[in-house]
């Protein structure tokens, strides 16, 4: 309020109704925050007192045990994360790159096969072979079994992405493009250093979609990874999730045979550490995200 | 260089060349093309091939519904069953259960979330305090960056029935304990909620852009007019989005056959209990193959599924097609 209204039964209404929307969204947002804060805690807390107090919102008797017990045998974590940061960075990159290529040859209308090209594509979306013969494929014929590849190969082209990097690419203003040509300048020069540069915020939104995608991904690792040292992030931690293996496998180090092993403690902690570059490049970058749920809704 | 059309001198040549008969007219043609979209061609090489490889090259694999596979042999060399893989799938009533799983609950998740992200995205849109509009995004938008994998995490920590929060705040307000991992009948709800919460903060900042681009004008004229918010909201901003709402709607019911695999995978713990209301086709599939080996009815229910999808897909495009032409996929 700038300056004292006079009172009037319509500012006052608005008052109440802006207290209502605002109390149901605080009640909203704890809810949606809510296992997340459960789970923080829960790494948080002592191991005894966790089990017998059970999770709570706030840490049971806080303690960094959890923490400090990761950090003691970090080998399995230190790799784990490697893999998903290889996986990630080489994917995104190589996906753009590859993914951008094709969706300029198809956003030319010069290009005499575009339309049979970009059905090749759409044709995906509709019908796909499913499970069994795509693992079929990449176990006996790839051979991709317990390969790095089989993390990122498959995800480096999706056919949303390379529609919305075409339709991008179809905005852009065509006299540029003609002007370069009359110039002299060959297709891949135009591509590199004209459409490329003015196309950032289409590829920096693709990118971070492609991240997420990557970062997040278990179903490759579920189907093609059994060796451990290839184990990407969230494998590993389904795979404690499943098994006190882990844990055990540990204790066997001598390090810790005489102190408690934390287990829920452990494994909570596990999905912080997980989640954390996630969530923190998620509140960094929030606005190109919603900006990509705005491209999606364009189309589709 | 690229020509962008012919020149008449090009034409001229070309057409002689069909005259003097050296080469066919049709190849010449053909291999003039080639020379002028090669660069374009190159371009699209990575892509195409890697779509090809991974997309099209599994597609002959489907014959693996009728064979019965023995890995030594391969596919080829194995025996041909007929339809013997779909007859033992749809005697025993496992396509039915699993059908009627993946198809009842997408329906329910399809509606609640529409039903959920909008409620979201009108609440949203009456915030007027920017910082607390950009908190409450934050906190709805926030599942939608974490994996599956550790929703299920997330579910254990309160579900869990010796500590988890449940049962703990049960406990607490003197109920008995609820053994959630073997109740199959709480998780048609327990799943409906977890898909909420993981779509509605993505779903509502769609439907939140689309209210934001319609012109304040339209709300200037109805106040001056004396309507309420409420009407506003009813006949303006309601009825200016809803065909956003329909094609979104459409294009999850081309989905309905396709079940979320890592929800049903994880926030369920794939516990043997539940599978009477939570065991979909895709985990149906994946069990079949992973944990049984047995890859003839794993292929059989896989290829069932593709079908059965295919149609719906391209029933629902057909109806977006008539809604908005834009937004069909062909």
């Amino acid at each position: 309020m700038k300056s004292r209204r006079p009172f009037s039964f319509y500012h006052l209404s608005q008052n109440i109704s802006q207290f209502f929307v605002n109390a149901t969204l605080l009640v909203i947002s704890f809810l949606f925050l809510l296992p997340l804060l459960v789970v923080i805690s829960a790494s948080l807390s002592d191991e005894k007192a966790l089990a017998k107090y059970g999770y709570s919102l706030w840490p049971q008797n806080f303690s960094l045990s959890a923490y400090e017990y990761l950090l003691m045998d970090p080998d399995r974590l230190i790799r784990a994360y490697s893999v998903t940061i290889f996986v990630t960075v080489t994917g995104t990159l190589l996906g753009l790159l590859v993914m951008s290529l094709l969706a300029y040859a198809l956003s030319r209308p010069e290009f005499k096969w575009r339309k049979p090209f970009s059905f090749i594509i759409i044709f995906t979306m509709l019908f796909s072979g499913g499970l069994v013969p795509t693992y079929l494929l990449m176990t006996q014929v790839l051979g991709l079994k317990d390969n790095i590849l089989a993390l990122i190969l498959p995800y480096l082209v999706v056919p949303w992405f390379v529609f919305i990097l075409r339709s991008f690419f179809a905005t852009l203003p065509q006299e540029i493009i003609e002007v370069a040509r009359v110039d002299g300048a060959s297709e891949w020069r135009i591509f590199f250093q004209i459409v490329l540069p003015l196309s950032t915020p289409a590829l920096a939104t693709v990118g971070l979609f492609m991240t997420l995608l990557y970062w997040n991904d278990w179903w490759l690792s579920l189907l093609y990874i059994n060796d451990p040292n290839l184990f990407p992030l969230q494998y590993l931690l389904y795979s404690i999730m499943r098994n006190a293996e882990f844990l055990t496998s540990n204790a066997s180090t001598g390090l810790l045979t005489s102190v408690e092993l934390p287990t829920q403690t452990l494994r909570m902690a596990m999905v912080v550490v997980a989640m954390g570059p996630i969530a923190a490049m998620f509140l960094a970058l929030q606005k190109y995200f919603i900006r990509g749920a705005l491209i999606g809704s364009l189309k589709g | 260089m690229i020509h962008l059309t012919d020149t008449p001198q090009e034409k001229r040549k070309a057409r002689s060349v069909v005259k003097t008969g050296a080469i066919p007219g049709w190849l010449a043609q053909f291999t003039r093309d080639l020379s002028r979209n090669a660069p374009f061609l190159l371009m699209c090489l990575p892509g195409i091939l890697l779509v090809i490889v991974f997309s099209y090259l599994p597609l002959p694999g489907l014959v693996i519904a009728f064979k019965n596979f023995k890995a030594n042999l391969g596919l080829w060399d194995s025996a041909w069953v007929g339809f013997k893989n779909f007859e033992f799938l749809f005697t025993t009533k496992v396509a039915w259960r699993i059908t009627v799983n993946t198809v009842f609950l997408n329906s329910i998740f399809i509606v609640t979330s529409i039903l959920g992200s909008l409620g979201l995205a009108l609440l949203l849109n009456e915030v007027r305090v920017k910082w607390l509009a950009r908190f409450y995004q934050s906190a709805v938008f926030f599942p939608y960056f974490v994996s599956w994998v550790v929703v299920g995490m997330f579910g254990f920590a309160l579900l869990n029935y010796d500590n988890g929060l449940m049962n703990i705040t049960l406990a607490r307000l003197g109920f008995e304990p609820v053994d959630w991992y073997k109740s199959p009948e709480l998780w048609p709800g327990i799943l409906t909620i977890t898909n909420l919460w993981k779509g509605a903060g993505y779903w509502s900042i769609v439907y939140l852009a689309a209210m934001m681009g319609i012109s304040p004008e339209l709300y200037e004229a109805a106040e001056l007019d004396g309507a309420s918010r409420w009407q506003q909201i009813m006949r303006i901003t309601l009825p200016l989005i809803t065909p956003i709402i329909i094609i979104n709607f459409l294009l999850s019911v081309g989905r309905i056959f396709f079940a979320d695999f890592g929800m049903f995978y994880y926030v369920t713990r794939d516990s043997k209990l539940l599978y009477p209301t939570t065991d979909v086709i895709d985990t149906y599939v994946f069990r079949a193959l992973r944990q049984l080996g047995d890859f003839g009815m794993a292929g059989a229910a896989g290829l069932y599924q593709s079908v059965v999808s295919f149609l719906t897909v391209m029933f629902a495009n057909w109806l977006v097609k008539r809604v908005d032409p834009e937004k069909s996929l062909f």
